[in-house]
């Protein structure tokens, strides 16, 4: 059994069980308490989770290590490059709790959640693209989060359980920087869902690296398939002498030498255009906005690859499911 | 057990780094200060409070060292021989720096509790605590335990484009609720010259600082400009002082720091 300590006493029939703190082998056990208080079983919400989760196709987790790499920006992107299918619906949820950037990013500020019968109804940017984030939940933009971990799990629990999505495509996850709660209990709740994989954000400097590494290292302790690195901000292209010039120096070698290195595929590199960000404030789409920039191209392949390895992934998962039966 | 240790009383200033976004450059600013605040002769220390991505010892060049025990507690790792600059981080305590720190919330709290509580400061003149973004479980606790020491203030980081300023607007916010004075805010990240035509671009837009600083009512204490050579003198653990004295990235931290000295100066 996965859940018995590795200092637990012989016989230790698993914290998970029904029979914790109760066996004779928890005599003596300095834990005893604490598992026969423990309500036994798996959390009946990831049960739940699942099932409100089966109408969604394809999940995908946008992760980095470091902050203001562009998860958002990407996400949103991401996005709305998928919905440009009229024919997928996709969705965006945003965990990132105490810093939710989503909302003025796709344009939603100041919208606020629905209730109804089948549960909390997400916000649209348009008829196949759905969002939801804490933002919406809250009374004004000088409104903060001040919570620690428990409350942003149960946050984000909701958000997983009660969220009524409909029938979608793709749901878009955009979550925090760090390896801490908001992490663990997205890859936790999702763990009898079918998750695609995660996309590393990056940008090219030393110093956002190492910070990816960790998190390349979190994926594989949680047992979470990555889809690939993408690295963001790199080289700057003067709009006035069009030159390129490096902000962010890639001393170590950058996302390639770093996703060659840990094994994973890259999925390609977006250039600063200072557009992005402009578009990014003013919530509008960068694909729609700024046809001509090289940015456009690169965001428009790493989408293809991603849409690639989804189907593929899907082809496959379906192939075990069938050899299990 | 002894009595619990107060280290941070012989502590004469403390300052917070905070910013609810990330990437908009905490631990460069922390740094930046650290050190032209030891050139003017102050003995400081930076605490390190990112627990999940700790950014210092890097930009120190220090990431290998060890954390040494002493009777008084634990002994941060010094930059140089005389021992005026000192750093703890929970880089310096992995075997590993590509170890993922996969702690939930009451984890984190106690690492930072000790970190508190139990480094050995020696009568720094100023300590520096560069937190991680947010409004969480690291700021919450640090903010609790350090109530008693009376801190100096928080320095705000925010990057111009509005993305970044909603969330320090939500930082502001959390600075007000837990009462910790505001010392101001910096721009980050403001404008880029091109190094070959020497035009100026707003990659990240600009002035979004400015007008939140304005319209908070709290001072506004500069803009920092993007310069790749002091990322890239961060990355090599160089000081960017030595390097670049000239550039106009470090007029504007030095600026900074001579506020800072002045308004502690202030201060009863």
């Amino acid at each position: 059994m996965a859940d018995i300590p590795q200092d637990a006493p012989e016989q230790c029939p698993g914290t998970g069980s029904g029979e914790a703190g109760k066996a004779s082998a928890c005599q003596g056990c300095p834990n005893q308490t604490l598992c026969s208080a423990k309500p036994q079983g798996p959390d009946p919400d990831i049960a739940e989770i699942k099932e409100r989760l089966t109408s969604v196709k394809h999940k995908i987790l946008v992760l980095s290590g470091k902050g203001g790499v562009g998860k958002s920006t990407f996400t949103a992107h991401l996005a709305h490059g998928l919905a440009a299918d009229e024919s997928k619906q996709v969705g965006v949820l945003d965990v990132d709790i105490c810093g939710p950037s989503i909302p003025r990013i796709l344009g939603l500020e100041g919208e606020q959640v629905h209730q109804s019968a089948s549960g909390w109804s997400p916000v649209y940017v348009t008829d196949n693209l759905a969002v939801m984030s804490v933002g919406f939940l809250l009374s004004g933009p000088d409104d903060a989060v001040i919570w620690r971990g428990p409350k942003k799990n149960g946050m984000i629990k909701q958000f997983l359980r009660d969220v009524d999505w409909g029938d979608i495509d793709y749901l878009v996850i955009d979550t925090p920087p760090g390896t801490s709660d908001e992490h663990i209990s997205t890859t936790q709740y999702l763990s009898q869902t079918h998750v695609d994989g995660a996309v590393l954000l990056t940008t090219p400097q030393e110093v956002a690296i190492q910070d990816v590494r960790k998190e390349i290292n979190f994926c594989r302790k949680v047992n979470l398939p990555i889809i690939g690195v993408v690295e963001n901000m790199s080289g700057f292209v003067c709009p006035h002498c069009t030159k390129e010039s490096v902000i962010f120096p890639p001393t170590t070698g950058g996302g390639e030498k770093m996703a060659a290195d840990a094994n994973i595929t890259f999925l390609g590199k977006l250039p600063l255009d200072p557009r992005i960000g402009k578009c990014c404030d003013e919530g509008k789409s960068f694909f729609d906005e700024v046809k001509d920039s090289p940015a456009t191209q690169a965001f428009k392949d790493i989408i293809e690859k991603i849409k690639d390895y989804c189907s593929k992934r899907k082809e496959n998962t379906e192939v075990d499911t069938g050899e299990e039966k | 057990m002894s009595a619990p240790r107060d280290h941070l009383s012989t502590v004469k200033h403390v300052i917070l780094v905070l910013s609810g976004k990330g990437g908009v450059g905490k631990s460069t600013v922390a740094t930046q200060i650290a050190l032209s605040l030891r050139d003017a002769g102050h003995k400081v220390g930076i605490l390190d409070v990112d627990l999940c991505g700790p950014s210092i010892p890097k930009m120190f060049n220090v990431s290998n060292q060890d954390i040494h025990q002493c009777p008084e507690g634990w002994l941060p790792v010094f930059v140089d021989k005389e021992q005026t600059l000192g750093i703890m981080s929970i880089s310096f305590l992995l075997d590993n720096q590509n170890d993922a720190v996969v702690w939930r919330g009451p984890k984190k709290t106690a690492m930072i509790k000790q970190f508190l509580n139990d480094v050995y400061w020696k009568d720094m003149d100023y300590l520096i605590i560069d937190t991680p973004p947010g409004t969480s479980d690291e700021h919450i606790t640090v903010m609790e335990n350090l109530k008693q020491y009376n801190p100096d203030g928080a320095i705000l980081v925010t990057t111009p484009q509005a993305v970044a300023v909603g969330d320090v607007r939500r930082e502001l916010t959390f600075c007000r609720k837990t009462r910790i004075p505001v010392i101001g805010i910096i721009e980050n990240m403001s404008g880029f010259v091109c190094p070959h035509c020497s035009e100026c671009t707003n990659i990240f837009s600009k002035g979004g600082g400015e007008a939140l600083a304005k319209q908070s009512e709290v001072p506004f204490l500069g803009c920092i400009p993007l310069d790749p050579q002091l990322t890239q003198s961060l990355e090599e653990g160089q000081s960017f002082a030595d390097k670049c004295s000239s550039s106009p990235t470090m007029a504007a931290i030095n600026t900074l720091v001579k506020r800072l000295m002045a308004i502690d100066r202030d201060l009863p």
